[in-house]
């Protein structure tokens, strides 16, 4: 197989550039990250890029793979044709080679205040929550942070400094959407205004690229709705 | 480089590790006014305990009867004998307020249909010490680890912990009077190193899967903590006993999750026989962990195994229902698919026994103070040094742990670590005055992987040492292997002096983390394999095919190794805080 992949090093006086890469002997059930740790062990240790988990459940090894955002630990080789283009996710400032700052994303990510936030005094046992208010979590808790989805929406590259983007719009969903959670109108409040919610156009490139299956874009339209209802 | 030059930062406290453990003693001290710093290699939500898939054990009693009591004798029992029983009652009496904390915390727990936690039977369990299978496994889903690990980061956002997201941590600092002072870390963005000073520096690094070519582990599970801990001239404790999970995903690795047996899943030879009826009549595929992957090597070596290479056996759900598989497992599923291309609604998985857990680590006391020999004189603690997690050895797991006990055991002892340093800061108000040689041994680390030229490569040897752990110091051990065993990781430590780095680019070089990470790694070897050696018996998951039953007169005791490759021993702490003790007996499941 062929692999073009972009390289840069800050530290080499070169521009970025695409750089290519031919190995074969894969095992048909080889993911991507399988040929990237074997161009690196195999072809040039310098090539960086970041992984931990290897099973799609830790979000470290997001990136744009054929012009669409995901994580190579779960992409597999088979159906990404003979040649197969990789780059840093879109939007995001590149310290080197395959690996970006993240720091915007994450920033929007704690904006949102992502924690459980109960006033009433703590019971000694758990709080109650009934299965079907449990299933309301079901498509919001399980984002891995790899950040697919708001690095591949228009309006998170515009706006990186104000609009949440959908990982964090999920992750406020999640939170607003938790029976035990009592600061629905602190929440619904900070997403007032212009730019944090209401830049979201639907789009749809989030559902469209979001590695674990979930929809922030659901999320963003039940967010709406609440604060619809909290208006009136 | 000199120690003048380098960056410094103050703290009052230093973790090193943002897993579980690392988070959860960071939101102790941060909740308590501490200036806590974290330093982890990965940005937090990526450590391994996100990968936490079955649940975590507490005594709620939410679905059938149950009490911290039988917790602890199933524990005891697991840990063949070698757990500290002192520390495990301490965690089995914390786990339910420890659930509960969680929860408060964020932590969205699968329900029952009263509201409360969902809690799934898990293998070892039993009611009445010894009696019917108890449930005793809080789960959300089968991705509890996730949940818990993200509510834990959120809940240190919301405590203002200071971050050091992808730094490495290279040596510990520790003066002349054998203070831990903090540790210099490198910033893997911009390859500099900072010097953290810290009045307490906790190790919640995790554990050393990487050992073996076919784990369960994130990659970068290597032992970076329990070999700065070996360097520093701590022993390690018990590193012989590794656990080999039953269920990896055969030929991959990938874990697939205890609860699928807790729901009801069982294991099929190539017969289809439900083979695990025959080594334990009771618990069946409930059984400890440990005597469940012998059983399908056993199954395998004696020519029942399944595929075209009879290799593995099969795990069968597909009797559970869709409904049941999308609810309670949809994580495993998903990963079945991913990785293999079968869906377990509708036919089995194809399973063998991967290298998953480090029982062994850095010997610590139920505050998770580290603590060391001194002399021929009972332990004291190391001033200033923490371990929690799977890098510490406290020891609740023994020679084998069960499974919901780990993510029991980092915040139990996450929490006692923490609540211990308020403490120890409260009567330590300065930091120490650090001398400048104590800082030279992380600098010389720096600067060997500074020598440039033609050598080795740091993939080449990480592989041929997994492999050689993998075949000498697996599931089954003897003489011969474990002797052949240190023959050629010695050899591969020998070879690692003339390893040299392609790339020396100071921006985010993973080439030269790597490198650092083969280091700790090939020590680690070294101590697992040497211990392995040294102890002729079988206990929990050491299991000697020359040395087939387990010796309580002989070898009922902790194995401590120092990097010079002596081993030591210790003693089992059998007298817990306030019940009575568990003598050793016969394990039978």
């Amino acid at each position: 197989m062929r692999f073009l992949i972009y390289r840069y090093n800050p530290d080499d006086g070169q521009s970025p550039r695409m750089q290519e890469y031919r190995l074969a002997g894969f095992d048909s059930g080889d993911k991507l990250l399988d040929a990237l740790l074997r161009i690196k062990a195999e072809l040039d240790p310098t090539l960086s890029f970041r992984r931990s988990c290897g099973e799609g459940v830790c979000g470290s090894d997001s990136l744009n793979i054929n012009g669409r955002n995901g994580l190579a630990c779960i992409t597999p080789l088979s159906e990404l044709g003979e040649t197969v283009e990789i780059r840093p996710l879109p939007g995001r400032p590149v310290i080197r080679d395959l690996v970006v700052d993240m720091e915007q994303f994450f920033h929007q990510y704690r904006a949102i205040k992502p924690w459980l936030t109960v006033h009433d005094p703590e019971p000694e046992t758990e709080y109650l929550q009934t299965p079907e208010q449990r299933d309301q979590l079901d498509g919001l808790y399980e984002c891995i942070l790899c950040g697919c989805c708001s690095t591949a929406c228009p309006s998170f590259w515009w706006n990186p400094d104000k609009f949440r983007g959908p990982a964090a719009l999920l992750q406020a969903w999640r939170f607003l959407a938790d029976s035990r959670d009592q600061a629905t109108g602190d929440r619904l409040a900070e997403l007032e205004g212009p730019y944090h919610l209401f830049r979201c156009h639907t789009i749809m490139n989030c559902v469209d690229v979001c590695p674990k299956g979930l929809n922030p874009i659901k999320a963003i339209g039940n967010i709406k709705k609440l604060m619809l209802k909290h208006h009136v | 480089m000199t120690a003048m030059k380098l960056v410094r930062r103050k703290f009052d406290t230093l973790v090193i590790g943002a897993g579980g453990g690392g988070l959860r003693s960071a939101m102790q001290l941060a909740q308590a006014d501490a200036n806590v710093a974290v330093v982890s290699k990965v940005f937090p939500t990526r450590s391994h305990t996100v990968a936490a898939q079955g649940g975590m054990n507490a005594a709620l009693a939410n679905v059938v009867p149950d009490n911290w009591h039988w917790h602890m004798y199933d524990t005891v029992k697991g840990s063949d004998y070698l757990g500290d029983q002192d520390a495990i009652e301490y965690m089995c009496r914390a786990a339910s307020h420890l659930v509960v904390e969680l929860e408060h915390a964020g932590v969205p727990f699968s329900r029952l249909d009263n509201g409360k936690i969902y809690q799934r039977p898990f293998g070892g369990q039993s009611q009445d010490f010894g009696g019917a299978q108890a449930a005793r496994t809080c789960a959300a889903a089968d991705r509890t680890g996730h949940a818990i690990l993200h509510s834990l980061y959120q809940q240190n956002i919301r405590a203002k912990t200071h971050f050091f997201d992808e730094y490495f941590a290279i040596d510990l600092v520790k003066d002349s009077d054998g203070y831990i002072l903090g540790a210099v870390v490198l910033e893997i963005e911009t390859g500099e190193p900072l010097l953290i000073e810290a009045k307490t520096t906790l190790l919640a690094t995790g554990g050393v899967g990487q050992l073996f070519r076919t784990n369960t582990n994130a990659h970068i599970n290597t032992g970076d903590g329990i070999a700065m801990a070996l360097r520093a001239g701590i022993p390690v404790q018990d590193m012989e006993f590794f656990q080999f999970h039953p269920t990896g995903i055969a030929g991959k690795g990938m874990l697939i999750t205890e609860g699928v047996r807790g729901e009801g899943g069982y294991l099929v030879n190539k017969d289809g026989e439900r083979f695990m009826e025959r080594y334990a009549p009771h618990a069946k595929d409930l059984a400890s962990r440990d005597v469940v992957s012998r059983a399908i090597a056993i199954e395998v070596r004696e020519g029942r195994g399944c595929g075209p290479n009879a290799d593995h056996v099969m795990l069968k759900l597909e009797h559970l229902g869709a409904e049941v598989i999308k609810k309670r497992l949809p994580g495993i599923r998903d990963m079945a698919m991913t990785f293999i291309g079968v869906d377990p609604i509708e036919e089995p998985i194809p399973v063998f026994p991967t290298a998953h857990y480090t029982m062994g680590g850095i010997p610590t006391n139920r505050y998770g103070q580290v603590v060391v020999p001194l002399g021929e004189g009972a332990e004291e603690p190391i001033p200033g040094l923490y371990a929690v997690g799977e890098c510490a050895c406290v020891s609740v797991h023994g020679a084998n742990r069960l499974g919901g006990n780990s993510l029991l055991d980092i915040v139990v002892f996450g929490r006692a670590a923490g609540n211990h340093i308020i403490e120890h800061l409260a009567e330590h108000r300065y930091h120490r005055q650090l001398d400048e040689g104590s800082i030279d041994q992380a600098l010389a680390r720096l600067a060997r992987w500074e020598q440039s030229g033609d050598g080795e490569s740091v993939d080449e040897l990480r592989q041929e040492l997994q492999r050689v752990m993998e075949e000498d110091c697996g599931v089954f051990r003897t003489e011969e292997t474990l002797v052949q065993g240190v023959a050629r990781v010695e050899a591969l430590a020998e070879r690692l002096q003339n390893v040299r780095l392609k790339d020396q680019s100071k921006v985010f070089n993973t080439a030269r983390i790597e490198a650092f990470e083969l280091e700790n790694l090939m020590a680690l070897g070294l101590a697992t394999v040497k211990s392995a050696l040294a102890r002729k018996e079988s206990r929990g998951a050491h299991s000697r095919v020359d040395y087939p039953d387990r010796d309580d007169e002989r070898w009922m005791k902790h194995s401590l190794y120092y990097e010079d490759g002596r081993v030591d021993y210790k003693p089992v702490r059998t007298k817990p805080l306030t019940v009575d003790t568990f003598p050793p007996k016969a394990r039978v499941y």
